[in-house]
């Protein structure tokens, strides 16, 4: 674990890979040192915001050495199930560039148990790692301009759900009718990080 | 009777603001509001509002609106001339306004956002517990047009007991002290160096997202991208042209772009105070992190 310094009330915290980072948020929300704010988890990295009042990056150096990096168990029962119509415009294209047929396409977006590891790009979208090796594939050469909300999609290691119409440049395997996203909802996300995710075939 | 403010005209661009919404950047949401903070709270302090109550945040002037009832206001940040029906009024003091009165907000003189306050703050509903507007993610109210009107709250502390606040001028040349950035080793030996030594100009490109600033290139030691990591508002991000952004209220809240230094938070407000064509410099950071 490295800690960098992210300007005068955050800590950047450098980690080996997604498990750790779901590792370490989920410890921080177990117990947060004083004077945490804010805990962000990325790809590989976790940002810890701090008011600078109460602690100081020293002390929380010191902290957050001390734990566990264990990747964190699953959230006992909390999996959401996705139900998607594989009818995705880009399916058949997925389907010709691993090789496999769009059949086998679904079975292996169905087969695998994601997790959500972090969200960015725009609100609710998260990004779910678990996806099968032989799915993964660079992103659009062209991204569209337009994405509908609900669009189950593919690119590098991740899978996604769109939460709301936005431009994108993944791949699009098919549809939900499920509302990730919903500010009238507290929380707003069904896509949380650590959250644990299946896709269904409808 | 619940008094409310009319837009006549947004001016270049006027949105909604508070100080944000925070505590959701994990869902993909980022804090946004006020881009100069400092100025928000000011501007409530100053009509005895709560210091988190809802503004109006104008861009280059140019605002005008009426207010349909006698309220109480102020104007923070970049200071400009501003006539309230037939008179002059000043910045950074409480000013009774009457029913039918007009506000018009001319090119500031110095700086770029002026915020309007009015006691009692401005009510239109939240989402996710802020008031503002997020221009990157769409959340909040859509940006003010003509004919827009906007109902004044009741979110009062005690009346305000000061006629004027003391405010040092907003620099001509803004002065941002920065921490070096998790990244730097991204970037060729020379590149804090030469972020601390280069004269940049703020591009007209700028925006409620980020300051673009033109000057000295920053190279890369490193080719590639970063996986996507948290942003924070003050992060220098160095996309490969070598120009550096300057991450504002409305920043994505991951980027894949290295960060080669990071603005302390207290000197955001000046940052974005500053218009296209400003010229800044940075200094190592002496505050505490």
């Amino acid at each position: 674990m490295r800690v960098h310094r992210y300007g005068t009330r955050a800590a950047l915290v450098d980690l080996p890979g997604a498990a750790e980072v779901l590792g370490l948020d989920a410890a921080l929300a177990a117990d947060p040192p004083e004077g945490v704010e804010e805990v962000v988890p990325a790809a590989r990295t976790v940002l810890v915001r701090f008011d600078p009042g109460r602690t100081t990056f020293e002390r929380l150096v010191e902290q957050l050495s001390g734990r566990p990096l264990e990747p964190s168990p699953s959230h006992h029962g909390d999996e959401l199930v996705v139900p998607v119509r594989y009818d995705g415009e880009d399916l058949a294209e997925v389907a010709s560039a691993t090789g496999l047929t769009e059949a086998e396409v679904v079975e292996r977006h169905t087969g695998a148990e994601y997790r959500v590891a972090f969200c960015g790009f725009a609100p609710g979208f998260g990004y779910l790692t678990g996806l099968d090796p032989l799915l993964h594939l660079p992103r659009r050469s062209n991204p569209r301009v337009r994405v509908p909300a609900g669009a189950v999609a593919v690119a590098g290691e991740y899978a996604a759900v769109y939460p709301h119409p936005s431009p994108g440049g993944w791949h699009l395997l098919g549809h939900t009718p499920l509302a990730v996203w919903d500010t009238e909802r507290e929380p707003p996300n069904l896509l949380a990080p650590g959250t644990t995710v299946r896709f269904t075939a409808t | 009777m619940t008094a409310k403010l009319e837009v006549l005209t947004p001016g270049l661009f006027a949105t909604v603001q508070d100080l944000g919404r925070p505590g959701y950047t994990a869902l993909g949401v980022g804090r946004s509001g006020a881009a100069d903070r400092d100025a928000l709270r000011l501007a409530n302090r100053l009509v005895g509002n709560p210091e988190g109550n809802a503004a109006v945040e104008a861009t280059f002037g140019g605002l005008a609106v009426r207010f349909d009832g006698p309220v109480l206001i102020a104007l923070t940040g970049a200071v400009g001339p501003a006539r309230l029906g037939g008179r002059a009024i000043g910045p950074n003091a409480p000013v009774f306004v009457g029913a039918g009165e007009e506000l018009r907000l001319g090119v500031p003189d110095r700086g770029l956002r002026t915020y309007l306050a009015v006691r009692g703050g401005i009510e239109v509903p939240p989402v996710l517990g802020g008031r503002g507007t997020d221009t990157l993610s769409g959340l909040g109210p859509a940006p003010l047009a003509a004919g827009t009107t906007l109902p004044v709250g009741h979110r009062v502390l005690a009346w305000p007991v000061v006629d004027q606040a003391p405010c040092a001028a907003i620099q001509d040349e803004p002065v941002l002290r920065l921490v070096p950035g998790p990244r730097l080793d991204f970037f060729t030996e020379d590149a804090l160096g030469t972020l601390l030594s280069g004269r940049y100009a703020v591009s007209a490109q700028s925006n409620r997202v980020g300051l673009r600033l033109d000057g000295p290139v920053l190279r890369r030691a490193k080719s590639g991208e970063v996986p996507s990591e948290p942003a924070a508002p003050g992060a220098v991000q160095v996309p490969p042209s070598g120009q550096p952004i300057l991450f504002l209220a409305d920043h994505p809240v991951t980027g894949g772009y290295p960060v080669v230094a990071v603005v302390a938070e207290e000197d955001l407000g000046g940052a974005a105070q500053a218009r296209p064509g400003t010229r800044l410099r940075f200094v190592r950071s002496r505050l505490p992190g």
